[in-house]
Formats: structure tokens, C-alpha cells, sequence
């Protein structure tokens, strides 16, 4: 594909979502680019986790669009957004518990391959899935538990998993719904050098309460507040914006 | 350790013939044609997490089929079996689309409606179906020439079918699809969010379980030589729920474990007792207190906790 340089890689154009008669996205609209660092921040029923699942396409928008790489994907089921580059993790986490980690990866390598498939050959043949799915754990700093069932590692090794079946697929435009919540310090440094990682190739966009953690991460923040977009720009602009203090601090 | 297994379970299917009567080498030949069944079944219930009451209809549907084909239009059985099969998958087919529009109780009512639907198709269209009198006087086939009509014979070639039917199971099921499944079961939001499409998975499934149930049928007709709308009914689809359930779903022995269960129940307690559904139903509530995964899962725990108690 050849695309102009300022295309971006994600575009949400006055996107609106009502519950009810509640506004939960109001006008929302976004443009990140290729590789860009995006935090989201917001009170708590701010709407970020609604804005999430419309780009996911696990929520239709009742008006409004959502473009990835300059195509169209508003009507597009979760899955059709995935093979267009879209990856996602779960504030609540999301795994497969009766599956071996390492089954957990392959999953995420297979939903983007054809072989997915394929009914007359055990998975266990594809040796190339599993030789990746080690990698991948191994990037994470978890192949030493490989073999292990999700539902007997420590939560915060259950993060990086899910942050992990994410990374698995190489996407081109990511979405972190609370990837820090409920992690230790040390956890959570480790969880953040890994997403300080995360390749150039692909635009992160985050949704993190963690200040201190999450925005030595970003490089751009949106505020959202009642489901709008309160302030939007670069981190440190946002920061010192006097409307992110009135949103934080009722000031 | 496995090897003792594998060698009781080939014993177990090889001696029937040598040892035992005409009697119970019937009873070892419905206890594999159902164990075909169960294990269709299971395919939704247990990898799929799609729970039917209905999975009689395509077991009903390719064993009226056949029985019309080669009685009323003097079809050969190769032929006849060809068109019932394809005839059960594609209903099955059209039936996916139409359950699958909902998830759980009411995936369960749709297979259940769409039964009964049949059911009572086969009861009322008389001048097709010969109604309450069932179509008698069938043959069974003869594959290469062979005959099936001795009780040795017609358990061998179930063995055969039933052993082909496992195998292509155990393959679906821990194939790349069969791992879908397995995940749109469990985490359907994650799976689309991972590029799955849960909703062809879960058709296909279907299908396929169709396709099985219909093979079953076949066996089913070929067996009894005769058809009656039973075959269709909630109480032939339960009795294989309860199978699946009672044996451990979700499990590839579980199935089979059960469905011999139910047989055997069927065949010996009914000797003893009128009501012998009373019984099935106190062995499915114990089964169900102790062993709450099923049969064999149960029994597999057992194992490896005597296991770890004499090492």
C-alpha cells in the first residue's frame, strides 16, 4: 500500500454513543498517528472503555466514524478489524484458564493465519506456531512457564500474558485498556518497560489511571470527561492545560 | 500405564463376537452406534458450548431418509446413503443458521422447536412417513458384497464406522478449527478481537456435528430395519444429552462412556424394573452429586489421586 506519510493510522470522526438517553460518547473525535504514544485519561464513567470497544467493534457508535488506515471499519464486525491491523487487551482480564500459556499465544498467532482453519491436522503439527509463541513468551519474560495452565500464575503474570496475546499478532494500532491495573511496583515496572518496547511500527493508544507510570510512557493525551473530548495534544501542553486541572482536581 | 488401557479398550471391542451371545453383541452394537451419536452431540455441547435438545433431527432425518429411498423409491443402499447423508448435512445446515441466532437457552429452545418441528412432521404426514406404524421391513446393506444381517457381521462394521467416527472426532476437535472452537466457547469477545469470525465456527460446527448425527442414523436404520417417529423425539435427543453429560463433556471418552451407561441401564434395569427411567434418572442424579464433570473425567481423577496416595 502506498499511503501519504500523514495518513493516519487511526481515525475516530465525531463519534457518538448514547445508553439511554446518557451520552457516554459525545462528538468524540481522534486522529493518532503511525506509531504514536496515546494516552487516555479521564474520571472514572469518563466513557474511555465505551470509545475502546466502538474502535474494537465489540460496540456499534450510533453515529459517527471509524477509519483505520484511511478505510472505513464502522460497520465492520471485531474480527474483520483485526486482519486490518487492530489489537486489543481487557481492563478485565480476558484469557483462556483451562489453556497452557503457551496455548494462549498460539491462539492469538492463529487468528490472523489461515490455518485457523484447517479441521484435519492436530495444531500440535504446527511446529512454526509454537517455535513463535515461545518467542513471544519469552519476549515477555514468561517461558519458563510455558506449559503452565493461566489459572495457576500470579495476576500480574497474567497481564503480561494478555498484553502478550496482543503483541503476538505484531499490530499496527494497539489498544491498552488499563494494562498497570492492580500490579505491584515491581510488576508494574516491568509491565512498563514492555510497553516502552513495543516496536515503532505500531501506534499504542492507552487507557491508564497510573499517572506517574503512564505518561512517561505517552506522548500525546487526550482528556476525555463526560464522554467529550475535554483536552487534546501533547502530553506536556495537556498537563499543564488549566482544564485538565479543573477535570482532576475540581479546581 | 496406557498401554494397559489401550489393551483393555481393544479387548472390550474385540470380544463381544468371540465370547458373547447374539444378545449381547446387539446391545455392544447399539451402545457404538450411540456412542456415534454422543459424540456428535457432544461436538456442540462440550467443545462448542452450543447445549441442543435437538440433535435427534439429523439422526431421525438420514435414517427416514434412507428407509424411504430404498423401500419406497427401490434405491440402492450406496446411493440412498449418499442422498440421506447429504440431505441431513444440509438441513443441519439451514437449521445452523436458524438456531445460531441466539446463544444458550435459546439456541437450546430453536434445536428443540426445529425437533419437534420434525417430529411432528413424521407422526402427521402419514402417506410419507406410514406415521404411528413406523416404515418396516428394511435391509441392511451389503458392503462389498458382504452380508450384515448376522449379529457378529453388523458389529464389526459397526466397530469399523464407529472407530472411523472417533478418529475423525479426536482430529476435528484437536485440530487449529478445533482449538477455535474450543476458544469461541470459552472467550467469544477475545476471539473476535483476536480475527476470529465465532459465529462460522460455531456454523461449521454444526454442520459437521450434523453430518455425524446423520451417520449415526444410517447405522441407527441399518440396525433396527425399521423406523418410527421415537427416533425424532426430545426423549431420543435427551437420552444422548444425558449421555454426553452423565460420560463428561467436552472429553472424547466421555461420550462413549455414556452412552453405554444409558444402554446398559436401558437394557438391564428395564428386565427388573417397569419404570426403568426412574433409574436412569437416580444414576444420572448420582452422577451428577459425585461427579459433577462426568464419568470419566471423575474416574480420571480417582485414578491419579490413587496414583499419588501408592507412589
Amino acid at each position: 500500500m502506498t499511503l501519504p506519510r500523514s495518513e493516519p493510522a487511526l481515525e475516530v470522526i465525531d463519534l457518538k454513543k448514547a445508553f439511554g438517553g446518557m451520552m457516554v460518547t459525545h462528538n468524540v473525535s481522534l486522529a493518532i498517528r503511525p506509531g504514536e504514544r496515546r494516552l487516555i485519561i479521564g474520571p472514572n464513567g469518563a466513557g474511555k472503555t465505551t470509545l475502546f470497544n466502538q474502535i474494537s467493534g465489540d460496540m456499534r457508535p450510533n453515529s459517527g466514524e471509524i477509519r483505520l488506515f484511511g478505510s472505513d471499519v464502522t460497520q465492520l464486525p471485531p474480527y474483520r478489524r483485526a486482519h486490518l491491523g487492530l489489537s486489543r487487551t481487557y481492563q478485565i482480564i480476558t484469557l483462556f484458564t483451562g489453556d497452557t500459556l503457551e496455548h494462549n499465544i498460539t491462539l492469538g498467532l492463529l487468528g490472523l493465519r489461515p490455518s485457523r482453519w484447517q479441521m484435519w491436522r492436530p495444531l500440535s503439527f504446527y511446529r512454526d506456531l509454537a517455535t513463535e509463541a515461545r518467542r513471544v513468551l519469552d519476549a515477555v519474560g514468561l517461558l519458563h512457564l510455558a506449559g503452565h495452565p493461566v489459572s495457576e500464575i500470579a495476576y500480574g503474570e497474567k497481564r503480561r500474558v494478555e498484553l502478550a496475546m496482543a503483541l503476538a499478532q505484531k499490530p499496527r494500532v494497539l489498544l491498552l485498556d488499563e494494562p498497570l491495573a492492580g500490579l505491584s511496583n515491581t510488576e508494574r515496572s516491568q509491565v512498563k518497560s514492555l510497553i516502552a518496547s513495543i516496536p515503532r511500527q505500531t501506534a499504542v493508544i492507552m487507557i491508564e489511571h497510573d499517572m506517574d507510570t503512564a505518561l512517561d510512557l505517552a506522548e500525546t493525551v487526550t482528556l476525555l470527561n463526560y464522554g467529550k473530548v475535554i483536552v487534546d495534544g501533547d502530553r506536556d501542553a495537556v498537563i499543564a492545560d488549566q482544564r485538565t486541572r479543573e477535570v482532576y482536581l475540581g479546581v | 500405564m496406557k498401554w494397559i488401557g489401550a489393551a483393555l479398550l481393544a479387548a472390550a471391542c474385540l470380544l463381544p463376537p468371540l465370547l458373547a451371545g447374539d444378545f449381547y453383541i446387539n446391545l455392544a452394537s447399539q451402545i457404538l452406534i450411540a456412542a456415534i451419536f454422543a459424540l456428535s452431540l457432544n461436538l456442540l455441547v462440550g467443545f462448542g458450548g452450543m447445549t441442543s435438545l435437538g440433535h435427534a433431527s439429523y439422526l431421525g432425518v438420514a435414517a427416514y431418509l434412507s428407509a424411504l429411498l430404498t423401500s419406497r423409491y427401490g434405491w440402492g443402499h450406496g446411493a440412498a446413503a449418499v442422498i440421506s447423508i447429504a440431505g441431513t448435512t444440509a438441513m443441519a445446515a439451514a437449521f445452523g443458521v436458524i438456531a445460531l441466532r441466539a446463544t444458550g437457552l435459546g439456541f437450546l429452545m430453536i434445536t428443540l422447536a426445529l425437533s419437534q418441528v420434525l417430529w411432528g412432521l413424521a407422526y402427521r404426514m402419514s402417506d410419507v412417513t406410514n406415521g404411528d406404524n413406523g416404515i418396516a421391513g428394511l435391509t441392511r446393506p451389503m458392503p462389498f458384497g458382504i452380508s450384515l444381517d448376522s449379529a457378529a457381521s453388523f458389529y464389526w462394521f459397526a466397530l469399523a464406522v464407529a472407530a472411523l467416527a472417533f478418529a475423525m472426532m479426536a482430529i476435528f476437535v484437536s485440530s487449529s478449527f478445533g482449538s477455535s472452537l474450543q476458544g469461541v466457547r470459552d472467550q467469544p469477545r477475545r476471539m473476535a478481537a483476536l480475527g476470529f469470525n465465532p459465529w462460522m465456527i460455531r456454523w461449521i460446527t454444526f454442520i459437521y456435528a450434523g453430518f455425524w448425527g446423520g451417520v449415526s442414523g444410517l447405522m441407527y436404520v441399518y440396525y433396527n430395519k425399521y423406523i418410527h417417529p421415537t427416533a425424532l423425539s426430545t426423549t431420543s435427543s435427551a437420552e444422548a444429552l444425558l449421555g454426553v453429560i452423565a460420560g463428561g463433556s467436552g472429553t472424547l471418552g466421555g461420550p462413549v462412556a455414556g452412552a453405554a451407561l444409558v444402554l446398559l441401564l436401558k437394557n438391564y434395569a428395564s428386565a427388573y424394573v417397569e419404570r426403568w427411567n426412574m433409574v436412569l434418572g437416580l444414576v444420572f442424579l448420582f452422577i451428577v452429586l459425585v461427579m459433577p464433570s462426568g464419568i470419566v473425567p471423575g474416574f480420571g481423577r480417582l485414578l491419579a489421586a490413587w496414583r499419588r496416595r501408592w507412589r
